[in-house]
């Protein structure tokens, strides 16, 4: 990586490239959620939150006290809606998901392998949060894009077979690392882009599944918004 | 008109050890604070609770929700999504005290929907290939006892069966009731209230504004107050 920033940022700035003017967009939280500070100017998305809304707004300047009625993300913490958003029902908003009516979900992950299944949700023994929204986007977005650091301390985590327990299979599209950008076509996962610095050697050594490098390979760029 | 109003202090005569009850919510938001202290206060047990998620354990990050009769010991099971922000309900799973089923929130949604709606199931795509698929009871299904949810291949793509949910109350929060108990929801807080609204025996709204009937625009209403049994009254 050229500049002075972390794995996490640099994933979410090259993220910020993928998504259109327009697009209809679920942001996971954590990691996909820094995706949205760094749009770059005249990108513009609505954004879903999946307890009931579109156009996912910042955290108002007064916060409403717990026990009156306030608007809160998925996560449960206080937001706003922008003009143009809307709200409905559970039923509705996970229509939207499964319905394909997103342009794109953008995805934590612990694993992603060559069939393009992700996994996400459990470490079996260790946290069993529950799967929440992440089957539902994973299985109806057009887009999953799916951001996650390269390795976790040195374990693979793009493989030929993920080992833990599935979110869904088959519907990756996208994996963004702070070494590379893969995609799949036709079924094939294809290395298309490597971090400045970053050789396809380096690439292939922290990565256990088989992949084609593109024809196109280049450089990975990003979102310069701030820097 | 029978009046639907009741007091808080009548939401006793509703419980019993053993029922089922849906809550409205999603992260405590949307679930009535006052009807969830009326049931711990009530003293009953072994319930199974069906609702979005455990909401907060941390009452500085959010309303307690579901999560003051998980800490009270009340639920014996629990269907639901997602369970991550309260570290108590997540321990009684671990050690086994307390029953979990955790299932996709959209399959949940879908689920609830099916039962008030009168569907024998719904046919999702979310899941399939996953441990979703497997079932903690046989279930039958065309006359035959069997241990995994069926997959139905329709069209060339894979779906699995899902069974509806339904339960003996229904608990919900709205921002505005009128007195035939025609509901309004406030943006996020509407969230599985209206689905539930149609899913359960009984069901009862904790309001924090009445009005009376006429006054809420028949397009602007969110459940159709033949749904609502009984509203309480803000306090």
């Amino acid at each position: 990586m050229s500049e002075q920033i972390s794995a996490k940022e640099f994933i979410a700035r090259r993220i910020a490239l993928e998504l259109n003017d327009g697009d209809v967009v679920n942001l996971g939280i954590g990691l996909p959620t820094l995706v949205a500070n760094y749009l770059p100017p005249g990108v513009t998305l609505m954004l879903q939150s999946e307890n009931g809304f579109l156009g996912i707004g910042p955290v108002p300047e007064e916060i409403t006290p717990i026990g009156q009625p306030r608007v809160v993300n998925a996560g449960g913490a206080p937001c706003s809606i922008i003009p143009g958003g809307s709200t409905f029902d559970t039923s509705i908003s996970f229509a939207l998901m499964r319905g394909g009516h997103l342009d794109a979900c953008v995805l934590g992950g612990l694993q992603v392998d060559e069939n393009a299944d992700l996994a996400n949700w459990m470490v079996p023994g260790k946290n069993v949060p529950g799967m929440g929204g992440a089957m539902d986007l994973a299985v109806g977005a057009k887009k999953v894009i799916v951001a996650m650091e390269h390795t976790n301390k040195g374990e693979k985590k793009i493989l030929k077979k993920c080992n833990l327990p599935l979110t869904a299979k088959g519907r990756v599209s996208t994996v963004v690392t702070e070494l590379a950008l893969f995609r799949f076509h036709d079924g094939k996962l294809v290395l298309e882009e490597y971090a400045p610095g970053v050789s396809v050697e380096d690439i292939r050594a922290g990565t256990e599944a088989a992949f084609i490098v593109s024809d196109k390979l280049k450089e990975m760029e990003i979102s310069r918004v701030g820097l | 008109m029978k009046s639907k109003r009741l007091e808080i202090g009548q939401v006793a005569s509703f419980l019993r050890d053993g029922m089922t009850i849906m809550y409205g919510g999603f992260m405590g938001n949307g679930t009535p604070p006052r009807i969830m202290q009326a049931i711990l206060d009530s003293g009953v047990k072994d319930l199974t609770v069906i609702g979005d998620d455990a909401a907060f354990s941390d009452a500085t990050k959010g309303p307690e929700g579901i999560g003051l009769l998980v800490r009270n010991k009340r639920v014996k099971k629990m269907i639901t999504g997602h369970i991550g922000l309260n570290k108590e309900a997540q321990r009684q799973m671990i050690t086994g005290e307390m029953e979990i089923e955790l299932c996709p929130i959209g399959t949940i949604a879908e689920r609830i929907r099916a039962g008030g709606s009168g569907l024998g199931g719904v046919l999702t795509p979310t899941g399939v290939g996953t441990s979703v698929g497997d079932v903690d009871q046989p279930l039958t299904f065309n006359g035959q006892q069997i241990n995994r949810k069926p997959v139905l291949n329709i069209n060339g793509r894979d779906y699995l069966l899902e069974l509806p949910l339904k339960a003996d109350l229904a608990v919900l929060e709205a921002v505005q009731a009128d007195k035939y108990g025609n509901l309004v929801y406030y943006t996020s807080m509407r969230n599985h209230n209206p689905l539930m609204a149609l899913a359960a025996e009984t069901v009862i709204v904790e309001a924090h504004q009445i009005v009376e009937v006429g006054c809420i625009d028949p397009d602007h209403v969110m459940t159709p107050g033949v749904l609502v049994d009984h509203i309480i009254y803000p306090g």
